[in-house]
């Protein structure tokens, strides 16, 4: 990459080349601006998480009291355990069918494979709300009653592509000879796949991984329509928390939700850009 | 992201290719089957339900009759529908506005800096929305902090209703959704050859020109696909807006989760469905044709 800019100054490159330093100082200034207001209000969450006083008007000191309450909230606890059986459920399942599917696509010539890439393409930018009917329509008519089943066959629907996509990602920059070289050494096609390919595909594998266990632990949407009343997952309860006007409580939760969803996008950047083991 | 060019780079074949033999199809059944199971099933079931009637406990009774299209299309659920796509239309407007700058910031940065500066705009991305709309909640409210701010600084006397306008319900898609417009647009501006813009200023054209006839048209495909992920699912989206607008005034979204939940009316709810769903894929074949024009 470095080298083929090698001829603008470096001082520039990062700049439209002769763009005035008002121009510099006016994008950066809308980016820092537009940061602030994607940060400061779920900044303010985490803050006032700490707050001793009930009032979010107030500070009334620093205080951990509404992270011990919510974990002796046994109905959010509840929809906690939901919420894990539901994402890992998902998981698994879309890194199965993710991976193997993304690795038969690109070794493979399948006939319409135009339509096909379409076709994935589908759950990933289908309004949820299309997703969440038509399931239920689905369901109810095939007399499936709602609950685990239910809700993590429509949490793979979309979080399976992603993990497609990712893997599809990696495939690229895979080098042909490396399997070449396993069949030409007696490997079976399957074996192969399995001792050349998946250690090759790992860090996209578990990027994807955790891409999809966070889509289906935040869906709040699809998960109106698919859930019954025994598998009530963690957004249900937090979208119910809101409607009543939100509580401390609420807050301490907020935080948590946050300071996961940092650790997932580390994590899964980090598995991103690993290089090949 | 990812996403955007999925569908071309799934389709795109290359040259290391062989035929698929019975294995690999065998393989293969797990995905196809679900895509046709739970994706192509589900939504003709969508529309065949909006074709029928339902009997006094809400089930649905199959039948061809166009009802609920003819209910469909009285002003009332219309000027929804129009509301709802204004909605959108404005979130769309409004992210792209936002976007941009920092898309293209971004995308031009240090490659030191990129990386990190990308990631600020995933963990946004990734909150779960409700959080996310919760935390505007905590401000705007009747209690909230701005109106503790406002009364603090005398500038009020009394607390002011922010909550539950088109102020709010707008703002909390726009502050949802600004993430999903910026990541294409920054795939696309990273993609950008810087040269062809040096070549732009030594030829003597302005910062204007500039980036009118070379940024523009060269980030396109980046613009296309976050209007894709912006518009279409602002339409449909309900938690947000009834959250923000406090449900008196309802979106398309909300109704459609009406008959669906409490007013038990599938068949109608389906027809609303329907309605939105030849949206989504008119803008996914608008879009599409967008982004290969582009690359051709």
């Amino acid at each position: 990459m470095s080298d083929a800019i090698g001829a603008v100054p470096p001082g520039r490159r990062w700049w439209l080349p002769q763009g005035p330093a008002i121009q510099r100082a006016f994008f950066g200034g809308w980016t820092i601006a537009i940061f602030a207001f994607l940060y400061i209000p779920i900044l303010l969450l985490v803050i006032f998480s700490f707050n001793e006083s009930k009032l979010s008007l107030y500070w009334g000191g620093f205080t951990t009291k509404w992270y011990a309450q919510l974990f002796g909230n046994q109905v959010l606890l509840d929809a906690f355990k939901n919420s894990l059986i539901v994402g890992s459920a998902a998981t698994v399942l879309s890194v199965f069918i993710g991976t193997t599917a993304a690795w038969l696509l690109y070794r493979y010539r399948f006939p319409a494979q135009q339509t096909l890439g379409l076709l994935i393409f589908i759950p990933m930018v289908m309004p949820e709300v299309l997703m969440g009917t038509s399931l239920l329509v689905l369901f109810v008519s095939a007399g499936i009653p709602l609950g685990y089943t239910t809700l993590i066959i429509a949490h793979t629907t979309f979080c399976f592509p992603f993990v497609l996509v990712g893997v599809q990602a990696r495939l690229q920059g895979l080098d042909p000879a490396l399997e070449e070289a396993a069949l030409d050494l007696g490997a079976t096609p399957m074996q192969a796949f399995r001792l050349v390919i998946i250690p090759y595909l790992m860090p996209a594998i578990v990027a994807g991984a955790l891409m999809a266990f966070t889509l289906s632990f935040d869906e709040y949407i699809v998960t109106v329509f698919t859930s019954g009343a025994e598998s009530q997952t963690l957004p249900l309860k937090v979208y119910g928390m809101v409607k009543r006007g939100g509580s401390p409580e609420l807050n301490a939760l907020s935080a948590l939700f946050i300071g996961a969803t940092i650790l997932l996008v580390l994590g899964s950047q980090f598995f991103t850009r690993r290089k090949s083991p | 992201m990812a996403v955007t060019g999925a569908a071309t780079d799934i389709a795109s074949g290359s040259s290391h290719q062989r035929r698929a033999g019975l294995g690999p199809w065998l393989f293969l059944t797990p995905m196809l089957g679900w895509l046709l199971l739970f994706v192509i099933v589900p939504t003709l079931m969508l529309v065949v339900v909006s074709f029928g009637e339902r009997d006094s406990l809400g089930r649905v009774i199959f039948a061809f009759n166009l009802d609920n299209y003819v209910r469909a299309f009285d002003w009332i659920w219309l000027r929804i529908l129009g509301v709802s796509v204004w909605y959108a239309f404005l979130t769309t407007v409004i992210c792209l506005i936002l976007g941009y700058p920092v898309a293209y910031f971004i995308g031009r940065s240090d490659e030191r800096w990129r990386g990190l500066l990308i990631m600020l705009v995933m963990i946004p991305f990734w909150t779960s929305f409700l959080i996310r709309t919760y935390a505007w909640i905590a401000i705007l409210s009747q209690e909230g902090l701005l109106n503790a701010l406002l009364m603090g600084m005398k500038l009020t006397s009394a607390p002011i209703g922010f909550m539950y306008t088109p102020f709010a319900v707008v703002l909390g898609l726009v502050y949802n959704f600004l993430p999903f417009m910026i990541l294409p647009i920054y795939t696309s501006v990273e993609k950008l050859d810087g040269s062809l813009i040096e070549a732009a200023y030594d030829l003597g054209a302005r910062p204007a020109r500039v980036f009118a006839q070379v940024v523009l048209p060269l980030t396109k495909p980046g613009i296309a696909a976050g209007i894709l992920l912006v518009f279409v699912p602002a339409i449909a989206m309900f938690a947000i807006t009834t959250l923000m607008g406090g449900g008196g005034n309802p979106t398309i979204g909300e109704v459609i989760q009406n008959q669906f939940t409490r007013a038990r009316n599938q068949p109608f709810g389906a027809a609303l469905g329907v309605l939105l769903l030849i949206l989504f894929i008119f803008s996914l074949w608008a879009t599409t044709k967008l982004r290969r024009g582009e690359e051709e």
